[in-house]
């Protein structure tokens, strides 16, 4: 691709940071204006700010994206999961451990005893949710929020994956 | 001799070979069920159809003898169509079980249907429904839903362990692989089943659901468990950062030696690797004030040496073990007996009472190297004593120094017969990879490795040298008995000193008269006798 070469004027840059500061008053002032009318207790149907106000507001998220990992389960609330450990094999960063043990009812047979997940390491591929051939791990819950001040708040166990099904209830 | 073409290669047979076997041995692999080379041919599954022409049917490759001149196709669009249509009509009720089921990575249902296929399905009606996870013995889980009904199992109940406890039950969609009423599946080869069924209908309760057999690595070795030394496979899984609470050996499979074991272990061979992880002796211990303390090996060896220097060579006892590799036994009689002139040296524990042995593959002495022990003379010569004569001298004070090289004493001989000879003793120093009853009296504790952590030969009871293979890291800070005696030697400031087995092994043949000739590429992953 061809760049552009730069005007003179574009070059002193005086004329981009003036712009660029009567952008930022516009917005201030225009802002102040509305607060300061809500203040006095007259409501305009203008927001406040021109940002996204997080974390009151969130941004909506494109179905296709992916975000914290969940366990989805049956019918009874236990894991879909059997335990075959293609996420486990699948999994790039292999950052996902699985413990499979046997189920009392032979028509389920297999489960997992232990299945966690360390989201310090996961790259966010969506490999494990690709390969799954049970539809029991999926990345929908649309949640961002996966910091931690430890390494260890970065690891989840089965327990908590399956409970970020509540993010995802739908009554 | 009889010549023909297959796939338009000419070869020539002996007379009597199948047209499947015939195959083989030119590199092209006929899919097949049914037929296993160690069982009487069945013929049922039809897998291995081939066209052979001017015979206007197809026909089953593992019963069809081979005659002069005919030509067979193995690959031909009539062959490819009829292996399609085998495998539909195999999966119309096979569950789709694959992410549950251990045989998943090793079935012959996804890698023939992988290969020959037929990728979509033209069939409408329910799936017959059968018995799924059912316990048919001690050892096997059967999913009757999987069963592709090729008769293996059956035939090798009645035809290798003898003991019919399998039959199939029932007509058409409705057969069924069963025990026969009030039996189960209990003899002592039992796990063989689960390797020969070509699919997941039978599992291993051992093995079921430990680790997905991708992730299982392979070295081949010998069992340790008699002195049949059958060829086994160690599976191992290091790799996962969350392994089965840190067991390493994952199971153990038979490994193909027409001379030795044919395709067959016993049960007691193929479940008896959990000494390799489980309560094993990780560091050198010494007892102080009453308790085994655990110490460094310098620490351990220096104060063993000590004991050597100390005592004179009458008054010291070693007990070698068959569990060793020929190689470790070998430095063993170079530091006790060449160098230091001990000449009571016996290996021959007397083994357990009523223990089973048959005239197939189980063997009446549980060790794996005996015969090697006897290659290399380890039992009392020139007025040294017998085992029996050392423990007596220990309760007389005689004996003031043994040295047991991985025996339990207390379980072999009773607690009776040995605790005041080995509580008499000023030291007993046992080497070796388990605690037991034994290591209770023993004043200094060696760890050594296992038969999985170490290279080295043993020599079964007919004769024949074969390799173990190292599979994994010895456990802790043990060493195998080599290294250890070199260790001692060095300390002792006697001229001992070796790089590695092989090394060890060369000087084997160079001195021992029977070895002579051989080395280990010789000795390869088959074996060879001596003589
Ligand atoms: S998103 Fe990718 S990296 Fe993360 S757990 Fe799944 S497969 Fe592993
Ligand atoms: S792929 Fe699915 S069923 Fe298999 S272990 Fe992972 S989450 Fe469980
Ligand atoms: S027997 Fe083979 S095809 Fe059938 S469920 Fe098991 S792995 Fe899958
Ligand atoms: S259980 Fe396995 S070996 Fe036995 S008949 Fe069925 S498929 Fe064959
Ligand atoms: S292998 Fe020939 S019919 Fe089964």
């Amino acid at each position: 691709m061809k760049n552009d070469s730069l005007s003179f004027w574009e070059r002193l840059y005086i004329k981009e940071v003036l712009k660029g500061l009567i952008l930022t008053s516009k917005h201030f002032f225009q802002n102040m204006k509305v607060h300061i009318l809500n203040l006095f207790g007259v409501k305009t149907e203008r927001k406040g700010a021109v940002t996204i106000q997080y974390p009151e507001e969130k941004k909506s998220l494109s179905t296709r994206h992916r975000n914290l990992h969940r366990l989805t389960v049956r019918e009874d609330d236990s894991p879909r999961c059997v335990a075959c450990m293609m996420c486990e094999t699948i999994c790039p960063a292999k950052c996902i451990y699985i413990v499979a043990g046997e189920h009392p009812d032979p028509s389920i047979e297999k489960y997992p005893v232990s299945f966690d997940i360390d989201l310090g390491i996961c790259v966010y591929c969506g490999f494990c949710v690709e390969a799954c051939p049970e539809d029991a791990i999926r990345m929908d819950t649309r949640m961002l929020e996966i910091a931690s001040y430890s390494r260890e708040g970065m690891k989840y166990n089965k327990e908590m994956l399956m409970d970020h099904n509540k993010y995802c209830k739908k009554d | 001799m009889h010549t023909l073409t297959i796939d338009g290669k000419e070869m020539r047979v002996e007379r009597g070979t199948t047209i499947l076997e015939a195959a083989k041995k030119i590199g092209i692999e006929i899919p097949h069920y049914c037929y296993h080379p160690g069982l009487s041919i069945a013929g049922n599954c039809r897998m291995c159809l081939v066209e052979i022409e001017g015979v206007p049917k197809l026909q089953i490759s593992c019963y069809t003898l081979v005659s002069d001149g005919i030509k067979v196709h193995t690959r031909s669009e009539r062959v490819i169509k009829a292996r399609q249509a085998i495998l539909e009509f195999l999966l119309i009720n096979h569950p789709l079980d694959c992410p549950v089921c251990d045989q998943a990575g090793e079935c012959y249902l996804q890698i023939y249907y992988m290969r020959h296929g037929l990728y979509n399905s033209t069939f409408l009606e329910d799936k017959v429904k059968k018995r799924k996870a059912v316990v048919i013995g001690p050892t096997v889980i059967l999913d009757s839903e999987r069963c592709v009904l090729c008769g293996r199992c059956v035939r090798f109940c009645d035809e290798v362990s003898k003991s019919s406890e399998l039959g199939i039950f029932n007509r058409g969609d409705h057969s069924e692989i069963s025990t026969f009423p009030k039996k189960e599946l209990n003899n002592k080869y039992s796990g063989n089943v689960v390797d020969i069924c070509p699919v997941g209908a039978l599992t291993d309760r051992d093995f079921r659901f430990k680790c997905r057999v991708w992730y299982l690595k392979e070295k081949p070795s010998i069992c340790p468990g008699c002195s049949n030394g059958c060829n086994v496979w160690i599976h191992y899984n290091v790799d996962r950062t969350c392994k089965a609470e840190g067991k390493r050996v994952m199971r153990i499979k038979p490994r193909f030696n027409e001379e030795v074991n044919k395709w067959w272990i016993c049960d007691e061979g193929r479940y008896g690797y959990k000494f390799v992880d489980d309560n094993r002796i990780e560091k050198p211990y010494i007892r102080q004030q009453g308790k085994l303390i655990p110490v460094s090996w310098d620490m351990a060896i220096e104060r063993i040496a000590g004991l050597l220097k100390k005592y004179p060579p009458e008054s010291i006892g070693i007990v070698p073990s068959p569990q060793c590799t020929n190689e470790d036994n070998f430095v063993l009689k170079k530091l006790f007996s060449e160098h230091l002139g001990i000449k009571n040296i016996d290996y021959r524990v007397p083994s357990q009472l009523n223990v089973y042995s048959d005239d197939f593959l189980i063997r009446e002495d549980k060790n794996p190297n005996s015969r090697g022990c006897e290659e290399l003379g380890l039992f009392p010569k020139d007025k040294g004593l017998e085992l029996k004569d050392m423990l007596r001298e220990a309760e007389n004070k005689e004996i003031k120094i043994l040295y047991l090289m991985n025996h339990d004493l207390v379980k072999k001989m009773g607690r009776e017969e040995v605790a005041l000879a080995l509580s008499s003793v000023d030291s007993l120093i046992f080497q070796g990879t388990n605690f037991n009853e034994t290591v209770e009296f023993a004043d200094f504790l060696l760890p050594s490795s296992t038969f999985a952590e170490k290279d080295g030969t043993f020599i079964n009871q007919s004769g024949r040298v074969q390799k173990i293979n190292k599979a994994l890291e010895p456990l802790g800070d043990s060493l195998s008995e080599w290294k250890i005696f070199v260790k001692i030697a060095r300390e002792l400031g006697i001229p001992v000193e070796y790089g590695g087995p092989e090394e060890i092994f060369f000087d084997i043949t160079k001195e021992i008269s029977s070895f002579v000739g051989l080395s280990y590429s010789l000795i390869g992953d088959e074996g060879i006798n001596l003589y």
